[in-house]
């Protein structure tokens, strides 16, 4: 009788935090009928923001995957003294505060920051354009690739890296026809992750870029203005990047389980590797 | 043929690794494992940088510590088969040997009879299989020399008799200065010409197979290479013989000349065994219990007391040896040798 008891405590809970985890997403689909949400995507305001987000997010993608991945194979291959203390470095954004992210901007890109002056007389100014944008994404949503690269390239078996170099391949050679493609999986992994930060940021892109329509409002900025204007219009920009979220999750779920050369499953999400 | 000389010093994590090395023909280096014989090879490849010392093959120099010289791994001309194979997973059998070079690619594969799993992916094969196409994939690369890391250890026991004669064929006809580092002191003697055995990092004894059974340097080579060892104290006798008092108790006599503390060294295949006590010319009687028979191919290993002896499996049939009890194992005073225990 009491372990009858126990049992039903037990499922109960279970069922309390998964509807919990559920519902919100759920919510959004309910309240307003899917046709009616289609049409509300055509809203200017909606067009606008899902151009910003996809331009800022597909370009600070592109620079991560650019500096990221060598920065990654370098970590995971390497070994000296102060790697761990750059290893934390990498990972620091990670749990910083959105906030903070977007007034450390402030202070090394912004016109009274460090590189500031820099900026202005190359005539470049950061701060409120698309450009802050990338960056706003690319600092918050970089450490989950390279954290999930480093991972992928540590679990690269050495003896073949090794054997690449006795078969008279150099470096460049072996890393992109040995480590490239057999941590191409936790690599794709990776990059759905960072790609699904980047366009949920938020804190530091309003911060460092603003909420301007058209030029740097992205989707989540969007549905904050709209949040007190038009709650319906803002429903559908959340239904949209809830499709966009599953498909990212499903993504990273494959690239993961259907590579064919993971030498392990050592690389799955875990977001912050071993010290070591 | 080119001979590559290797002659360095590297520390590893508990002993340094010394070595002077020449090898002209097949060499293979055998000790324990942790003895520091992988290194050896990686420091030849150009996968570890030795702390002093050079590596050349045929006058070209690929290390030079003394001179800050070092060549990286893709420059030296080595054939290195790994432990495991190290064959790429995402590759096809052919785009592994052709990763090498891709001139020789269809004479590899059809010498090594891969050129059928052409298409296949590693993991599809066979540990023969496997190290058939490691090996096509070294060569094609036609390396100066050839290292062979542990060839014979990722097979089944099976499999290794046959793949052993193989290699053994293959090597013979390769005409390529080949190292080869194994734990196996069996599978060094068959594989190569010259053994050399290395111990903590030093090469211990260097020579023929047959030299090493015959003449060990130390109670070590003489155990590494199947040997029993007595220990014992050794006084001088008449007649030219050693009379040895065993730590057991026993006396044994020895054709070779020692004195104080040694090993006595007797081959599995020099000590008889008999149920009851013959008079013959062999001086040396040990009378003991069996304790275990264990079948090696035709022929029985037996434990006696101390002893290992090795007879047909025939004479162990007549002997009933798989009933235990006591039985005489005699060997030849000629049939001894004596090492000094450090």
């Amino acid at each position: 009788m009491k372990r009858s008891l126990q049992a039903a405590l037990f499922f109960a809970a279970a069922t309390v935090a998964l509807l919990f985890l559920a519902l919100p997403v759920v919510a959004i689909f309910t309240r307003v009928p899917p046709g009616r949400l289609v049409r509300l995507l055509s809203n200017g305001v909606v067009t606008n923001a899902l151009v910003v987000s996809l331009r800022s997010t597909a370009i600070a993608e592109a620079l991560i995957l650019l500096f990221g991945t060598p920065l990654a194979y370098f970590l995971a291959t390497r070994r000296f003294p102060g790697r761990a203390f750059l290893v934390t470095v990498v990972e620091l954004p990670l749990v910083l505060p959105p906030a903070v992210a977007g007034i450390g901007l402030f202070a090394a890109f912004g016109r009274t920051g460090l590189f500031g002056s820099t900026l202005d007389a190359l005539g470049l100014q950061i701060p409120f354009t698309l450009a802050a944008v990338v960056f706003a994404v690319a600092l918050v949503a970089s450490p989950l690739y390279v954290r999930t690269a480093i991972a992928a390239f540590e679990a690269v078996d050495p003896d073949l890296v090794a054997a690449s170099r006795t078969l008279g391949a150099g470096p460049a050679k072996t890393f992109f026809r040995v480590a490239l493609p057999l941590a191409g999986g936790g690599l794709a992994a990776g990059a759905a992750l960072s790609f699904a930060r980047a366009l949920g940021e938020f804190g530091a892109t309003i911060m460092f870029a603003g909420s301007l329509r058209g030029v740097t409002q992205t989707l989540p900025l969007a549905i904050y203005e709209q949040f007190s204007l038009d709650f319906d219009t803002a429903l559908a920009m959340g239904a949209l990047l809830v499709l966009v979220s599953v498909a990212l999750l499903l993504s990273l779920k494959l690239s993961l389980s259907y590579w064919p050369w993971q030498p392990s499953r050592r690389t799955s999400v875990s977001v912050f590797a071993r010290s070591s | 043929m080119a001979a590559l000389s290797a002659d360095f010093r590297l520390g590893l994590r508990s002993f340094e690794l010394s070595l002077g090395l020449a090898v002209e023909r097949t060499v293979a280096l055998v000790g324990p494992s942790g003895a520091g014989k992988t290194s050896v090879l990686r420091v030849i490849a150009g996968l570890a940088r030795p702390d002093a010392g050079r590596v050349e093959l045929d006058g070209e120099t690929w290390v030079d510590v003394e001179r800050g010289m070092f060549l990286s791994p893709e420059r030296r001309r080595v054939g290195l088969v790994f432990q495991e194979y190290a064959l790429f997973p995402h590759l096809s059998v052919r785009q592994n040997v052709a990763f090498g070079g891709r001139e020789r690619v269809d004479d590899l594969l059809e010498r090594f009879r891969i050129a059928h799993l052409a298409a296949s992916r590693p993991r599809e094969l066979s540990g023969g299989e496997r190290q058939r196409v490691a090996l096509a994939r070294a060569l094609a690369r036609e390396p100066g020399v050839l290292l062979l890391d542990e060839p014979l250890s990722a097979l089944d026991a099976h499999t290794k008799a046959t793949v052993r004669v193989e290699l053994e064929e293959l090597l013979r006809g390769l005409e390529l200065p080949t190292l080869i580092v194994t734990h196996d002191y069996e599978d060094a003697a068959a594989l190569a010409e010259t053994v050399g055995v290395l111990v903590e990092g030093q090469l211990r004894q260097i020579g023929a197979p047959e030299e090493l059974v015959s003449r060990p340097a130390d109670p070590f080579v003489a155990s590494f290479t199947g040997a029993n060892l007595l220990r014992g104290h050794a006084e001088l006798l008449d007649y030219g013989l050693t009379s040895i008092r065993l730590e057991t108790g026993e006396v044994v006599y020895s054709t070779d000349r020692a004195r104080g503390e040694v090993g006595v060294v007797v081959y599995p295949w020099d000590v008889s065994v008999g149920r009851v006590h013959v008079d013959g010319s062999a001086l040396n009687l040990v009378a003991g219990e069996v304790t275990s028979v264990v079948p090696v191919g035709n022929r029985v290993r037996v434990r006696i007391g101390p002893l290992t002896a090795e007879v047909t499996a025939a004479s162990a049939e007549k002997l009933e040896l798989a009933r235990g009890g006591t039985v005489y194992a005699s060997f030849k005073a000629t049939g001894t040798r004596l090492v000094p225990i450090a």
